[in-house]
């Protein structure tokens, strides 16, 4: 019985020392970059674009950073698009952001993504966030991931770092969310193609939005 | 006595287990450390708290009574008794089907698992199994209620 109670005690000292090093060994991502703001302010920006201002037709893209399906969709049908599209000058491309709550950093790299996009480099940030996918499927915390994502992407490390601790565009972030909420998006990605919404039963693909920009200019002017 | 020696044990894991979820939802010691990356989606939902108290400190109660009365039964005085038996068979079913409930909100409503309270729920299970097997315990039922054996007087030897 007194080697029970030994065993007993010499595990609560094991558990204890292990919850000690669980509480101390994971430090977390800035809270302010991460989380919601209490109140959203308009600061009037209304997204990163891609391709020429005089474009016939825009696309707004609404993007979670840790879906798949974005991810998919970035490295395998804009490379094209931009290719046939936004290169020829056609489309102007927008990024709105839309972090889905179900996703645990969605809303951070959205926020990293801005971070880098004030020194001129979201969409290389994006290109980075996307084309390293891994870092949404482990659920670890990715702030150093990120920190070397934005020093690859161009951006200024110590700069970057300041505007991820300050959590200064959480607002920004929020209020493309509430504008899509407006819009009824529900998911990532959605699209709008010169404001109406693309409609789709499946992911639209490079090809899907070539014949859909080619039947535009009958439609529209 | 292995049957409440090895509830003891798991109950002490399942205690940790649950004072660490309990002590994040405090905001205490950062991001759960959680492979799948579902522990925050779990913590955070609205299933996360109930009745205004996180739901992790339902299992620290939980796991607390379930350690305290098998220590209990493990006193010489209450060994041979049923009674720590039948509590502790009451408990893990109680927070067996707890867990189970809450798994299933993870599974279905929630859509994300969170690995500590996967364990946790293994461990809840596991204890409400231990406790019915002790029960079952041939040694175990009856003899509490009934007293100590009778003395049987032996023959004097010639």
């Amino acid at each position: 019985m007194n080697r029970f109670y030994m065993m007993l005690g010499v595990l609560t000292l094991a558990l204890g020392a292990m919850l000690v090093y669980l509480l101390r060994s994971n430090p977390s991502a800035p809270r302010a970059a991460t989380q919601a703001p209490a109140t959203v302010v308009d600061d009037g920006f209304r997204g990163n674009t891609l391709g020429s201002d005089s474009a016939r037709v825009e696309i707004v893209e609404y993007v979670d950073f840790e879906c798949p399906i974005c991810a998919s969709f970035a490295v395998v049908q804009m490379p094209t698009i931009k290719e046939q599209l936004i290169a020829t000058g056609r489309v102007r491309w927008r990024f709105r952001d839309f972090p889905l709550s179900i996703h645990k950093y969605s809303r951070y790299a959205a926020h990293a993504a801005q971070c880098a996009g004030e020194q001129g480099k979201f969409l290389e940030m994006q290109d980075q966030l996307f084309y390293n996918h891994g870092w949404a499927l482990t659920g670890k915390n990715p702030t150093g991931l990120f920190r070397d994502l934005a020093k690859a992407a161009g951006a200024d490390v110590a700069r970057y770092d300041a505007c991820m601790a300050s959590g200064r565009f959480a607002s920004r972030i929020e209020f493309s969310v509430q504008e899509g909420l407006q819009r009824n998006v529900n998911g990532t990605p959605t699209f709008f193609v010169n404001g109406t919404e693309l409609r789709s039963s499946r992911l639209p693909t490079s090809d899907d939005f070539k014949r859909l920009v080619d039947s535009l200019p009958a439609r529209r002017k | 006595m292995r049957h409440r020696q090895t509830i003891a044990v798991l109950a002490l894991v399942g205690w940790f287990v649950a004072l660490y979820l309990g002590l994040h939802a405090l905001g205490i010691g950062g991001e759960l450390k959680c492979g799948t990356g579902g522990c925050d989606t779990v913590q955070t939902s609205r299933w996360a708290v109930l009745f205004g108290i996180p739901v992790a400190f339902y299992g620290v109660a939980g796991y607390t009574a379930i350690l305290a009365v098998t220590l209990v039964g493990l006193q010489p005085a209450w060994l041979s008794r049923r009674g720590p038996s039948l509590l502790v068979a009451a408990l893990g079913t109680g927070g067996a089907l707890f867990s189970g409930w809450l798994t299933y909100l993870e599974l279905f409503v929630i859509h994300a698992i969170c690995r500590w309270c996967v364990a946790s729920a293994v461990i809840i299970a596991a204890i409400w199994i231990v406790s019915l097997l002790g029960l079952r315990r041939r040694g175990d039922v009856g003899r509490g209620d009934v007293g100590p054996l009778p003395h049987i007087p032996t023959s004097p030897r010639i």
